[in-house]
């Protein structure tokens, strides 16, 4: 049995080191991804591209503008002479907001609170907003970006020190402290990563040596299902733990990612989910007739790894049906297994739910497809 | 012949796919160390037939018996006693030739050093010696079907089934082919082969016919040339694309097809003496009664000729 599992292996890491593209990939995709996502993914949105329709043009309303301007969140792009003008262009997508200031801007900036001072308080019917903001509200992070400004401090326009506000709340952010997105990103990539690489490596195994002809000649041979499984799978978890090596090592070194738990626990986790991902990759081959279906399997398996696994939105705003998806996916474990230990100094110990289910669902995965390969034709 | 005397029995094999038969109602009873041969056109349930006799289809009906085994439940255990040569070369264009042997030596349990010992021989034997460290996908269709062969009979199986061996590969290099498989043959392997060339047919010991999944007849090819129902005058002379067309109508005439300068006409057995017959309907062209070849016998069992691959068996008889 192990000699057998021990030639497919030979064999399969053979052809792969022949293969100089796949070779290429394992060590490019991790690489290309990190730096992508590294660099690109950001939930802090600045310098949206923002028009402005100055119906005053006084001097207030010119410092208004510089203090928004000072806020970063917005850059002023285009100046309109109308709010009709103004939408026409949000419409064209030309900005993603408008600030309009009324012609009245200065009456208001008088009787609001934030730039008055206290004397107004007293007559709050008398007070209402100095401008408005055009949104384009599809997008939810750029609209609730400009709602931060909805309370934008008066004060600097009117010429005061600003007021010290306390706040009812301290809020103290453990292990990412200055709020980098990098930070959770490189984690959660690890999970992405992996889902990638791995099930498409082995959803393609089987099918290949079916498409190439090989597999009629493997099946009048003595090898049994589960050692042909084994022997496709095992290549794979050192190709796995060479892109987890990649992605942890760059990530540490380009992104400043602390890596905070202990090798041993991340190596652990690593295991389970490439495991768990490999055997998915491989229940998918017994199902698909060619590699093009495998393939496009393994993009329906993808996609929900990324958007509902946690690497993106997080997992406990989506709505309990979608949790429950989730909850089915290994990268939705490995993700929170992952970002535990990485960030968190967290042990395999008290991840034990995610462990354990990772490890039922490789078994399981395992079982199905070699009860699912059937050594015939029909 | 007692019952172990067979390598292969089957009694009323039969399979179909979606309501049609690829192979219909097969009765075989294959000797063992002979060669037989399934002879035939492409689709008439030649790769059907041997892949349920391999275990890699179930019979949708009838008994199959290979060495001794019942199939379908014994395909496990006949895997080591059994070697295939599938007909589309199934090792690893991207492996080496050793390292494909390497593969299918340890797949069969071979240690070490046995496994050293076998490709070294088997490398000899197929002449690959020089090419153990060429890509299997660069070498020429020859060097691929030796190959194939090498790791077919690798483990030494009792039983050997070859799916058309020799549809890419030259003449020259078949005539070879047949040399090594009678060799194996003479070691006491029994293979069942299935061809669409007629010459590789009239090698083998015992075969038979099949057009569209039924057995047309069987038996070794002297029996079936002896046996046929027809007679085979060759008549030359000018014009005989219409002297075809005219024969042709005749309930009489089975087939009539030309080659080169001569028109080979099968006439049916029922007339008694068929150059006689012919003669009035010849007009001043002569003619001449030649042995069957085994491409008369096919053409008499299933009605037409073999497209294209009749070339083998009229070089025989001529």
């Amino acid at each position: 049995m192990w000699r057998r599992i021990f030639a497919i292996v030979v064999k399969e890491l053979r052809q792969l080191s022949r293969d100089r593209m796949t070779f290429g990939m394992i060590v490019m995709i991790p690489l290309v991804q990190l730096m992508l996502f590294g660099y690109a993914i950001n939930t802090d949105a600045r310098h949206l591209p923002a028009g402005l329709v100055n119906l005053s043009d006084s001097a207030y309303s010119r410092s208004l503008v510089q203090a928004v301007e000072a806020t970063q969140v917005v850059d002023f792009k285009q100046r309109y002479l109308s709010a009709a003008e103004a939408e026409a262009a949000i419409t064209r997508g030309e900005v993603k907001a408008v600030l309009y200031l009324p012609a009245d801007l200065d009456e208001r900036l008088v009787r609001h609170p934030s730039f008055a001072g206290q004397q107004y308080l007293a007559q709050p019917y008398l007070s209402q907003p100095v401008g408005q903001w055009l949104v384009d509200g599809s997008d939810t992070v750029v609209a609730s970006t400009i709602r931060s400004l909805r309370q934008m401090p008066l004060d600097e326009i009117a010429g005061r020190a600003q007021k010290t506000v306390m706040p009812s709340f301290e809020v103290v952010q453990y292990f990412n402290p200055e709020q980098r997105s990098v930070v959770n990103i490189v984690p959660g990539l690890l999970g992405v990563i992996l889902t990638m690489t791995m099930v498409m490596f082995t959803s393609a195994a089987i099918v290949r040596e079916r498409e190439q002809g090989n597999m009629e000649f493997l099946i009048t041979t003595p090898v049994r299902p589960l050692e042909l499984m084994l022997g496709k799978i095992v290549p794979y978890v050192i190709v796995g733990f060479v892109q987890v090596t990649i992605i942890l090592s760059a990530g540490h070194l380009l992104f400043d990612v602390p890596i905070r738990g202990g090798l041993d626990s991340i190596a652990l986790a690593a295991m389970l989910f490439i495991c768990a991902s490999l055997t998915l990759g491989l229940v998918i081959s017994t199902i698909a007739k060619t590699q093009l279906q495998s393939m496009q399997m393994t993009v329906f398996i993808l996609l929900p790894s990324i958007l509902l696994s946690g690497f993106m939105f997080p997992y406990e705003a989506m709505p309990i049906a979608a949790q429950w998806i989730a909850e089915a996916l290994p990268a939705t474990h490995f993700m929170r297994m992952s970002r535990a230990i990485v960030l968190r100094d967290a042990q395999v110990m008290d991840l034990q739910f995610d462990a354990l289910w990772m490890i039922g669902f490789t078994c399981v995965g395992l079982f199905i497809a070699s009860m699912r390969f059937s050594k015939r034709l029909d | 012949m007692s019952h172990t005397d067979f390598a292969i029995e089957t009694q009323g094999m039969t399979r179909a796919f979606g309501g049609v038969n690829a192979v219909a109602d097969l009765d075989l009873a294959i000797p063992k160390g002979t060669i037989y041969g399934f002879l035939g056109p492409n689709g008439c349930g030649k790769s059907t037939s041997i892949r349920m006799l391999t275990g890699l289809l179930s019979p949708t009906s009838g008994e199959i018996r290979v060495l001794g085994e019942t199939l379908p439940g014994a395909e496990e255990k006949l895997r080591r006693r059994i070697g295939y040569m599938t007909q589309k070369f199934s090792l690893y264009d991207n492996l080496s030739v050793r390292e494909n042997l390497e593969f299918v030596a340890q797949i069969y349990g071979l240690n070490r050093r046995a496994s050293k010992q076998r490709i070294a021989e088997l490398v000899t034997l197929y002449d690959l010696v020089g090419r153990e460290k060429q890509m299997a996908g660069s070498m020429s269709g020859g060097q691929k079907q030796r190959l194939a062969l090498a790791a077919a009979t690798l483990h030494h199986p009792e039983l050997l089934f070859l799916d058309e061996p020799t549809s890419a590969v030259d003449p020259e290099n078949r005539r070879e082919f047949w040399e090594r498989l009678f060799d194996l043959c003479a070691q006491g392997t029994t293979i069942l082969v299935s061809t669409h060339y007629m010459d590789e047919a009239e090698r083998c010991h015992g075969l038979a016919i099949l057009e569209r999944g039924i057995k047309r007849a069987d038996g070794s090819p002297q029996q079936l040339m002896a046996a046929m129902g027809a007679r085979v005058v060759e008549i030359s002379g000018d014009d005989l694309r219409n002297l075809k067309q005219s024969l042709i109508s005749e309930s009489a005439v089975l087939s009539a097809a030309q080659i080169g300068s001569r028109l080979r006409v099968l006439v049916r057995s029922d007339i008694e003496d068929p150059l006689a017959w012919l003669k009035p309907r010849i007009a001043s062209r002569t003619m001449e009664e030649v042995r069957a070849s085994l491409e008369d016998v096919f053409v008499t069992c299933t009605g037409e000729r073999l497209a294209g691959v009749s070339k083998g068996a009229t070089d025989h008889v001529a």
